[in-house]
């Protein structure tokens, strides 16, 4: 009953701030006067002078990506650079070696790309200065760049035959001043205030009451949380992440935690409604969202519950931390994976078969269950415009949304969209499960190690981070396929997006009518739900049958992995 | 049985010729065009392949030869529809075209004539045509008056007038002059014909894919390689899983598996389908007797949320009929009734007519025959506006009557010195208030009072208008009337707009300025004057009898020349779509389903436990006894899904049974 009330109570409150907070963000990227611009004017302001940036200038689709390209492209090489030559950096507190190469590229890609998949243990691989320096601007930056692509496409869908989409500089810039640093400051706050730490002294070393040593790694560690929740990055400054006690010490800092990685996702929904001047709208694609991510929760909680027949108990606690108990790792796990965040309060590896297929499954959809913070809007949209393709016809005209044509080239953009994680999910796991290198490293048989391999390379072509952790993917090959799985995953859905907000911008809105296919209905809601496990989840039924599916039944039957 | 005829959907003859077709169609040249039946039919081939090299090696694999049968039975069925669609279009244009190709023509040549073929006949020849002759090419009339019977395209017997000059010079080829002679302007290349292009519309191989079309096949192509990816990563994921239950390696699936599960799982029933859709759509339009110059139009008349509408011919009958009469004070009703009707008796305009006719049926006044030497008529004339009748009376008076809008005759009257009554001022202005026209009677100089005349607005136009409302279209009313004339007729006939006093170049400019706020607009034209606004609008309904550059602007031409045939054509085009729609949602919602009958047929044997338990037995929920049966059982299904939706493929989805509206 408790877990029931703290589950409501949680949903209630996302129900309640999302609006808020996607009206808050609308007024900044509108440019209009906000709570925020009195405080963080002057850095505004100030970044603009020292960059030689003209807030007023705005440029069409390819300049706009081309910024976003170049941009993402430094922070890769910078972030590579950064690892590799940490040893000779200020900082370094545990005099941490080099990083290596794979795992430099890896890691570099995996924050610029707001994955955050982690192949090491934060604590003992990265210097200070790499996790603030390099990881935690990336955190804000890559957050950043995934807000500024779902505003252009916002603006290329509701603006009428413009060329315009904004400024990517601009975008970014206010993204992080505005949205993403005050309510990081915040939260840093709040969760310093719960008993996260935030230090830069030495690691201590301990005695424990069995009397060995033990090493009690320190650092810089809650304004990182913060950032890493609110920009659904998920890496965390311990390998242990939203687990570990120094990074989510109390159920309400989890509370917290759950809500930070959330909120600006479904705030963005709203930001929509606000530009699309239609609150129905937004409501509808919350309302899509919202569905999705209870059903998942439900069947997620409903196994967590069940009988294990393997271990002969019920409501299994393996991998679960005791101070947040069975409902909030489970919830936790359900909102880390339909957002693409993937930070962990618990390990996934060890939850039930099909509350893993749930988290795996959310992830697979292409994060679009809220989503990543701007990609999970972006996402959507192209879910939404394939079912206006596919169902708009049928009230007799051609596709439209929001009073534009759906045409071919719109199509063929939503096709590499939709196809980018799916051949880095298929194709890569295909790769890794035939080839010696893929297999060396499984820790489990069966059924199981299979879902481990699937479950990473949905994580990097989804862009969210968590893992089935026993796969051990520090090495070349994993390092390498993942890097490059994430990659596609990114740049893959973010370019055909912005050639859609490209060409959707320059089309005239036709005024709705009667005739018009209405995308801000129950109707809507649901055929765009069935679009979404069709297209996007039931391509993965074969896997899945093969991972969590078989695994379950085998459960059932008494055999474990 | 008696029905068979007349609900068939094709006869034996397009039935044989399209199996033939079917097999024609194999070629990889056109196959290529429907990439979801290319894929079929490449799949077909390998299995063919794999089971000849099978026989070779003196194997025999009946599983495998019945998944090649059927494959190659998806694709002919598919190909089927295709041809089925447009032999049902030729039929029709084939016709045509026979009466055509036999044509001779006359064509003058420096004066003189020379037979020469009528498909040798280019644009800008001057070719001649006398009563008896089949007109060989589309033309103007530039000398002469002549009947044609254009039946053989329009289907309509009465012969019509064709001139030169003015707005019904236009001649089609293929139709036949009855009486008098004409000389023709030629005005397309060969092989440009109206013929040529609605006959090259309903062939496959000529036709041109729609916009909405190619995205749609995008889409399906898309789909198909997120399925190919699922398909090519299957067999790694069944090498792990065999490998982890400790079975060999050589039981992993095989090649005409994957095809066999590949082709079940992309949308081949509307890949198979979608051209017959898009073709027998332009048919239908053809039976409505409408040529579209492009299957696009089809398209953008379902988009259509605009309609400009002439009032006269379309919205109201033709023509103001004499509803009443009106007195001035001083006299009756009978005795304007009986002034009205001289003052008509010459005036053969429908107008003057009903005014005779109103007058009989009121009054049981008679036309008289007037034969009186003195009697002269005086028809009506642009400068006075007005017409009317001097006559002597048997006891010897002069009645000099004249009828008139009521400016004309009061510029009448008060030139001869005579007074216009207040009373009829009132009048007048009063039925020009209710969208009436008035027509004010004098008789020798004194205004005797008013003809009420009226435009009768068609049965059954409301409705009409209150049911496009429902699917979101506006209508617009174009008129030469005056506003206060034109609201209220807009009023009685229920169009949500009206744009009065339109000249050409207004119809033009509203057409602009509807689609700079974004609609898209259908309007109907005849006029060279029209051409602008037709080449202008996103569908432009050219009449038959329109003239020849007025067709060549818009991109349809109805034949039979009915301005109502707008409303058909926007809801054909809508059909169109709608049966598109349909069959992608059903394809790609039943192709999906087929994944839950073969993956866990396929897979029961994995992970089976030491106590002989097969884990994914229980998802095999359809019972399916071996992976054989459960993939051959859905490849027969997904042949003949298709072969069982061809006819909803060329009927097109029942529009009257949906609501077109609630989404």
């Amino acid at each position: 009953m408790n877990d029931a009330i703290q589950l409501i109570i949680f949903l209630l409150v996302l129900i309640a701030i999302a609006p808020l907070i996607g009206k808050f963000m609308a007024k900044v990227f509108m440019g209009e006067n906000h709570i925020m611009k009195p405080v963080f004017g002057w850095l505004e302001k100030m970044i603009y002078r020292l960059t030689g940036i003209d807030s007023n200038e705005e440029c069409n689709w390819t300049t706009y990506l081309f910024g976003v390209l170049l941009f993402n492209l430094y922070g890769i090489v910078f972030l590579f650079l950064l690892q590799m030559l940490q040893a000779f950096l200020p900082l370094n507190n545990e005099n941490l070696p080099n990083v290596s190469w794979h795992l430099s590229i890896n890691t570099a890609v995996s924050f610029v790309t707001n994955t955050n998949w982690q192949s090491y243990s934060g604590e003992n691989t990265m210097s200070y200065l790499v996790q603030m320096l390099g990881l935690t601007v990336q955190n804000f930056v890559s957050a950043g760049t995934g807000i500024s692509v779902a505003i252009a496409l916002i603006r290329g869908l509701t603006r009428k035959t413009a060329d315009s989409l904004g400024s990517f500089w601009v975008d970014l810039t206010r993204s992080v001043i505005y949205v993403l640093l005050p309510l990081a400051i915040v939260l840093t706050f709040l969760l310093v205030g719960q008993g996260a730490i935030q230090t830069f002294s030495h690691s201590i070393k301990a005695t424990t009451l069995q009397g060995t040593e033990q090493i009690i790694p320190l650092g810089p560690a809650a304004s990182q949380i913060a950032i890493k929740q609110l920009g659904t990055n998920g890496g965390g400054f311990f390998g242990a992440n939203s687990a570990h006690p120094f990074e989510n010490p109390t159920p309400f800092s989890n509370f917290l935690e759950m809500l930070a990685l959330i909120i600006i996702s479904a705030g963005l929904v709203f930001t929509y409604g606000h530009y699309a001047r239609s609150k129905r709208q937004a409501w509808a694609i919350f309302l899509t969202m919202f569905i999705l991510l209870a059903i998942g929760l439900g069947v997620s909680l409903w196994s967590e519950y069940s009988h294990n027949t393997v271990l002969n108990i019920s409501g299994n606690m393996e991998g679960k931390e005791t101070r947040f108990g069975i409902a909030n790792s489970v919830l936790f796990s359900v909102i880390t994976t339909v957002t693409s965040c993937g930070a962990v309060n618990a390990m996934h590896d060890s939850l039930s078969p099909l509350s893993g297929m749930v988290s795996m499954f959310n992830i697979m959809l292409g994060e679009i269950i809220f989503g990543g913070v701007g990609s999970g809007l972006y996402g959507i949209i192209i879910f939404i415009l394939l079912t206006v393709f596919i169902a708009g016809l049928m009230v007799g005209r051609t596709p439209e949304f929001l009073g534009k044509k759906v045409e071919a080239f719109e199509m063929k953009m939503t096709i590499l969209a939709i196809l980018a994680p799916s051949i880095v999910i298929k194709l890569f796991t295909a790769i890794a499960c035939s080839v010696p290198a893929g297999l060396a490293t499984l820790t489990n048989a069966g059924p199981h190690g299979f879902s481990e391999i699937l479950y990473a390379f949905s994580s990097a072509g989804g862009n969210n981070g968590s893992a089935f952790g026993a796969l051990g993917t520090n090495n070349i090959f994993y390092n390498m396929m993942l890097a490059s799985g994430m990659i596609i995953g990114r740049f893959g859905i973010i370019v055909p997006v912005m050639a859609i907000a490209g060409s959707m911008a320059k089309k005239r809105i036709t005024p709705e009518s009667s005739g018009t296919f209405r995308t801000d209905n129950w109707l809507f809601v649901m055929m765009l739900i069935s679009i979404i496990l069709i297209v996007g989840g039931l391509t993965f039924f074969p896997a899945m049958v093969l991972g969590p599916i078989v695994e379950h039944f085998l459960m059932n039957l008494g055999v474990g992995f | 049985m008696e029905k068979r005829n007349t609900s068939r959907l094709f006869t034996r003859e397009i039935a044989i010729q399209a199996f033939f077709d079917s097999f024609k169609k194999l070629n990889p040249l056109l196959m290529v065009k429907n990439p979801v039946i290319f894929i079929v039919g490449i799949g077909a081939l390998m299995t063919t392949v794999i089971i000849s090299v099978d026989i070779m090696n003196g194997h025999f694999s009946s599983f495998n030869f019945q998944i090649t049968l059927w494959l190659w039975f998806t694709v002919l069925f598919a190909n089927f529809a295709e041809a089925v669609a447009e032999g049902r279009g030729k039929a029709q244009a084939d016709s045509l075209r026979k009466s055509r190709t036999q044509t001779k023509a006359r064509l003058l040549v420096h004066g003189k004539e020379e037979i020469v073929l009528a498909t040798d006949l280019k644009k800008g020849d001057i070719i001649i045509c006398d009563a008896g002759d089949i007109i060989a090419a589309d033309g103007d009339v530039t000398d002469g008056i002549a009947s044609v019977d254009e039946s053989a395209i329009t289907g309509e017997s009465a012969p019509v007038i064709r001139e030169s000059g003015g707005d019904r010079c236009a001649v089609t080829g293929g139709t036949k002059v009855i009486s008098d002679r004409i000389t023709i302007k030629v005005t397309s290349e060969p092989g440009f014909t109206f013929l040529d292009r609605m006959i090259a519309l309903v062939e496959g191989a000529k036709r041109q894919k729609t916009p909405n079309e190619i995205a749609l096949i995008i889409l399906l192509s898309g789909l198909t390689i997120i399925f190919l990816l699922v398909v090519i990563s299957l067999p790694a994921y069944f090498g792990y899983s065999l490998k982890a239950s400790g079975i060999s390696s050589s039981h992993n699936l095989t090649l005409p598996v994957l095809i066999s599960l590949l082709v079940c799982l992309i949308p081949t029933t509307i890949g198979g389908l979608l051209s017959a859709i898009g073709i027998s759509g332009m048919d239908r339009l053809l039976r409505k007797n409408v040529i579209a110059t492009s299957g696009k139009a089809i398209e953008a008349a379902g988009d259509t949320d605009v309609l400009l509408l002439d009032k006269t011919g379309t919205i109201t009958l033709g023509n103001r009929m004499a509803t009443e009469f009106i007195p001035a004070d001083g006299f009756t009703s009978e005795k304007l009734a009986d002034a009205a009707q001289l003052a008509s008796l010459a005036d053969e305009t429908p107008e003057g007519r009903s005014i005779v006719v109103l007058a009989k049926e009121q009054f049981n006044l008679r036309a008289r025959e007037m034969q009186s030497l003195d009697t002269v008529f005086i028809p009506f004339a642009a400068q006075t506006s007005m017409s009317g009748i001097d006559l002597r009376t048997p006891d010897g008076h002069l009645r000099s009557i004249r009828k008139g809008s009521s400016s004309a005759i009061r510029k009448f009257i008060e030139n001869n010195n005579g007074f216009f009554p207040e009373n009829v001022e009132e009048i007048v202005s009063d039925l020009s208030g209710k969208g009436a026209t008035p027509l004010v009677v004098a008789e020798n100089g004194q205004v005797m009072g008013v003809i009420h005349l009226k435009d009768i607005v068609k049965g059954g136009i409301k409705q009409r208008f209150a049911q496009l409302r429902l699917m979101g279209i506006r209508t617009v009313m174009i008129t030469g009337d005056n506003p206060q004339t034109a609201a209220a007729i807009a009023a009685e006939a229920g169009v949500d707009d009206f744009l009065a006093e339109a000249k050409p170049e207004d119809k033009l400019a509203r057409i602009r300025e509807e689609q700079a706020n974004g609609h898209l607009v259908g309007m109907i034209g005849d006029g060279t004057n029209d051409a602008p606004a037709l080449a202008q609008a996103d569908v432009g309904l050219a009449m038959n009898t329109g003239t020849q550059a007025a067709r060549e602007a818009g991109n349809m031409v109805d034949l039979d020349s009915n301005p109502t045939k707008l409303i058909e054509v926007v809801e054909t085009g809508k059909q169109l779509l709608m049966t598109r729609g349909a069959l992608t949602t059903f394809s790609i919602a039943n192709d999906v389903a087929k994944y839950f009958a073969i993956i866990p047929a396929i897979a029961t044997f994995l992970y089976v436990t030491s106590s002989g338990a097969a884990p994914l037995g229980v998802l095999n929920i359809m019972r399916l006894n071996s992976p054989e049966s459960a993939i051959l059982s859905a490849v027969i299904f997904n042949a003949l899904i298709i072969v069982a939706l061809i006819p909803l493929a060329l009927k097109g989805l029942n529009t009257d049974r949906f609501q077109l509206t609630g989404y």
